[in-house]
């Protein structure tokens, strides 16, 4: 069995509907219970206090940010290659959502830069790299709304994702390109001495497995979303062309 | 039930309400974005078979 089989609109749609509930089970209980993991059973830190709490929504939203991005130039990519049409329509998918978790953590990185830091914005490269990967989201969802012909929108759309890659890729690693500005390095590593304390490590990994499902069911939903609406409008155009 | 979160309760407790109005409201979202696809093509395809 291949993979490219699920190009198919109808063996995609079948077989996400098979996988959703499972993977929204999932999403509820990792993030639900490491959001209340985190807010309600682990300690203040010792420098930031309760604000270190915000680390649980900052952090995987941040990551899912990029993340997200960085689906969707895969897909454009298939798209580019192969012109599998789920592939163009999965990325359309997830572009809403990855600027829901950029806005978050945003929002939340200011809200937690003031008492921090002294200020809710620094024009420091990490800070300013992810505003423009946050102007990119829009950009490309405004592209898609600007375009009828899908085709062309999912053609304009990937070179756009294409580009946009040098800002996430710049988000994920401002700090260590310029090794300057207010925010710290990555708070999470594989490599133990450099990671944070294990009582606030776990309750974070569970909340970052359940952002990843999050975005797994939601861009299942939508990409379905998206494939009946393509659909819905060939019927349309038919309907038009047969009066 | 809240935890003691001190001086800096106002900012933690902001930083969760908002980004879970904004998760709420893109899972709201896609779901009734979903629904309405699901029942428009439903009825699209219901005038094909019977018009």
């Amino acid at each position: 069995m291949s993979i490219w089989e699920y190009a198919n609109p109808v063996k995609f749609i079948a077989t996400s509907d098979r996988v959703l509930p499972w993977i929204t089970a999932l999403a509820a209980v990792a993030l639900c219970g490491g959001l209340i993991w985190g807010f309600f059973f682990t300690p203040d830190d010792y420098r930031q206090g309760s604000t270190v709490k915000i680390f649980y929504l900052h952090v995987p939203a941040a990551m899912m940010a990029i993340n997200a991005w960085a689906m969707m130039l895969v897909a454009s990519l298939v798209w580019i290659v192969r012109r599998h049409h789920v592939s163009a329509l999965a990325a359309k998918a997830a572009a809403p959502v990855g600027v829901t978790f950029t806005l978050i953590a945003l929002v939340t990185g200011a809200i937690w830069g003031q008492p921090m830091w002294g200020t809710w914005w620094e024009w420091d490269p990490r800070l300013t790299s992810f505003l423009i990967l946050f102007l990119f989201y829009l950009g490309y969802m405004a592209l898609w709304a600007a375009i009828e012909d899908p085709d062309t929108a999912a053609d304009l759309t990937s070179v756009l994702c294409l580009v946009g890659s040098v800002f996430a890729i710049l988000s994920r690693y401002a700090v260590n390109f310029w090794n300057q500005g207010l925010h710290q390095g990555a708070s999470l590593s594989m490599d133990a001495e450099e990671n944070v304390a294990d009582v606030f490590w776990y309750p974070a990994l569970v909340t970052i497995a359940g952002f990843v499902l999050l975005f797994v069911a939601l861009v299942l939903v939508r990409t379905q979303t998206e494939i009946r609406k393509r659909r819905l409008h060939a019927i349309e155009m038919r309907e038009r062309m047969g009066r | 039930m809240i935890p003691e979160l001190g001086k800096h309760a106002g900012t933690v407790l902001s930083a969760y309400a908002i980004s879970l109005i904004l998760l709420a409201g893109i899972i709201v979202l896609s779901l009734v974005q979903a629904k309405r696809a699901k029942r428009r093509l439903a009825a699209a395809e219901a005038r094909r078979t019977h018009g």
